[in-house]
């Protein structure tokens, strides 16, 4: 009798632990979460560390035992930071060097993965082992001759030098953007653009009445990463734009320098050197606008995969 | 009207088709080249040269194989570098894809709190930048918190050998560093897993295969493209890098007084060859795994 009655329960409890075909059990529900905690540790672990250092008070600073939690908010390094980075222009400077780029790049891009997606011509494989190309050269391959073209045209350290490969389509990663679009518009139904054409529209008015309404996220999450790379890109808007406009990265990139420049080390006290948690400062506001852009649109980011239909073929 | 004419109104149709395709891929194809093409050429010629840029112009002077043999003979920095980077590109592209793709397979499945998670494990896409990054190693953030410096892992280091220590060296000190890259691999690996259909593991489920069975036969070959795509994605994202070092010194090197521009396009262009070689090297290598993968 008991040995019936035994039977289910251990049955149970063996689904219970160790799961069956319908649920998972609770050790692998441990083991999961126990991974993703660890790895989410991972990723959240440097950006703990940059602002738990970055409101070190200097005493904190010295102190040994403080490690993890400092014994009082203290602001003055964002204030310090804050001006090194001369932030409402740099920031400024920033937002205007990735969102008008961003949005002629996604704009020229989507142009020609529609072109790709929905007309046939003769050369399109070489179309796409250029497209390719361009993906694949490193920029210092590329860099000196248009640095020098620039020179001559008096553009160095102009928005320009920027914006003109955006509108061309050779902007930053544009290559990843074209198979985006080609993706999209490939995976979205001809009929409505072939009955529209059977009505006499013409192809750019097919594009702009029935492509691009229908393909809108494809649009929304390349604009987003497109304003988030050419915000962290730092190597090209260093070359063009030295000398001119100057971005929150490039500003950050020579932090020390500027630091020194407002704070002369001979002539300020020992609280007021440069340290690390003024350091952790700067690059805290430098990311900052990415995060709250990141908070409010992440399910643009997090989804984009089921929103774009982005297969990656 | 002649019997012909259907045959040559097709005819004018795929052309007139070509043409407005041609239309809509026009601009990218001026961009490219303006800004890929001619700038490439023009690179490589300044490879075979010295040149010297005065306020108005550009003055090469042809010195043969010169900024070559320099690059790969004379400069032992150039060389070391290449050969460091070799090694942590050959690292760092298996352990995220493989991060990567663990990921992905874990945010495929269904459990509480899965948004907040992919919140998180997307993070680094948006943040990871030169500076950024610079700082974070600077300050010790980017490494595994400890580990390179806990004095058993030391003397272990100081045991292996020298040809082994660089790279178990970088693995420790820049693990953190590697997995910052694998954001958008991510994505790439969580689309293809969407899709595969549901249906195909509940059939292989009630054949009686156990989902490692199931992993193997179904999943990783499935991913195969998506490997691919990511491996290339790695080794550019990683070559690109303008922390890289590989960069940085061919950046220094270009408003050098001494050979400059010259000496700068020269190195460029090895370190492409460099890359593509890589690049290779993974295709071929991913190439038999898929096809030992499908038999």
């Amino acid at each position: 009798m008991t040995a019936v009655l035994q039977h289910p329960i251990a049955e149970r409890a063996r689904a219970f632990l160790f799961g069956n075909r319908v649920h998972r059990g609770l050790v692998f529900n441990v083991a999961l979460y126990a991974l993703l905690i660890a790895i989410g540790f991972v990723y959240l672990q440097p950006l703990l560390f940059m602002f738990v250092n970055s409101i070190k008070s200097p005493a904190d600073l010295m102190n040994p035992m403080v490690q993890w939690v400092p014994t009082e908010l203290f602001l003055g390094n964002y204030d310090k930071a804050f001006r090194v980075l001369s932030y409402p222009n740099t920031l400024a400077a920033s937002l205007f060097m990735s969102i008008v780029p961003s949005l002629l790049q996604t704009f020229v891009t989507s142009l020609v993965g529609y072109g790709l997606a929905r007309y046939r011509f003769p050369g399109k494989p070489l179309i796409f082992l250029l497209i390719l190309s361009t993906f694949i050269i490193p920029p210092q391959n590329t860099v000196i001759p248009q640095m020098l073209t620039y020179r001559n045209m008096g553009l160095l350290g102009s928005p320009l030098a920027m914006i003109i490969p955006a509108i061309l389509g050779q902007g930053y990663r544009s290559a990843i953007f074209i198979l985006i679009f080609y993706q999209s518009f490939s995976s979205l139904p001809k009929v409505l653009e072939e009955s529209a054409r059977l009505d006499g529209a013409s192809d750019l008015r097919i594009f702009f009445t029935i492509a691009v309404p229908s393909a809108l996220p494809a649009y929304i999450v390349s604009f987003i990463f497109s304003v988030v790379w050419y915000w962290n890109e730092t190597f090209l808007t260093v070359i063009f734009l030295g000398g001119g406009t100057t971005t929150l990265p490039m500003q950050l990139s020579r932090f020390a320098q500027a630091y020194e420049n407002l704070y002369p080390p001979g002539v300020v006290n020992v609280f007021d050197r440069l340290n690390e948690a003024v350091k952790m400062s700067g690059t805290f506001l430098n990311i900052l606008p990415l995060l709250v852009i990141y908070f409010v649109l992440q399910r643009w980011f997090v989804e984009s995969v089921e929103m774009t239909g982005i297969t990656g073929e | 009207m002649t019997p012909r004419t259907p045959a040559r109104r097709e005819l004018s149709l795929r052309a007139r088709e070509a043409l407005h395709g041609y239309g809509f891929i026009a601009i990218w194809i001026i961009g490219f080249a303006l800004f890929t093409a001619v700038p490439l050429v023009e690179t490589l010629r300044y490879s075979f040269h010295t040149v010297t840029v005065s306020a108005s112009q550009i003055n090469l002077s042809f010195v043969d194989w010169a900024n070559y043999t320099r690059a790969l003979v004379t400069d032992p920095t150039f060389v070391e570098l290449l050969i460091s980077y070799t090694i942590e590109t050959l690292i760092s592209v298996p352990i995220v894809l493989i991060f990567a793709m663990i990921i992905a397979l874990f945010l495929n499945q269904d459990f509480r709190f899965k948004g907040l998670f992919r919140v998180i494990f997307f993070l680094p896409i948006v943040i990871t930048s030169g500076p950024v990054i610079r700082e974070l190693t600077a300050q010790g953030a980017a490494s595994a918190p400890g580990i390179a410096s806990i004095p058993a892992v030391v003397d272990f280091l100081a045991e292996l050998p020298r040809t082994l220590r660089t790279p178990v060296e970088f693995l420790l000190t820049s693990f953190i560093l590697i997995l910052w890259f694998s954001g958008v691999q991510i994505l790439i690996y969580l689309s293809s897993l969407q899709k595969i259909d549901r249906s195909v593991y509940e059939a292989a489920a009630i054949d009686g295969a156990s989902s490692w069975d199931s992993f193997w036969k179904i999943v990783l070959p499935s991913l195969s493209t998506a490997t691919m795509v990511n491996a290339v994605y790695t080794v550019v994202i990683l070559s690109h890098f303008s922390e890289n070092k590989v960069i940085r010194y061919i950046y220094d090197k270009t408003y050098d007084v001494q050979g400059g521009i010259g000496y700068a396009s020269a190195m460029a262009f090895i370190y492409f060859g460099v890359m593509v070689v890589i690049l290779l090297l993974l295709f071929l290598l991913l190439m038999r795994g898929a096809r030992r993968g499908a038999r």
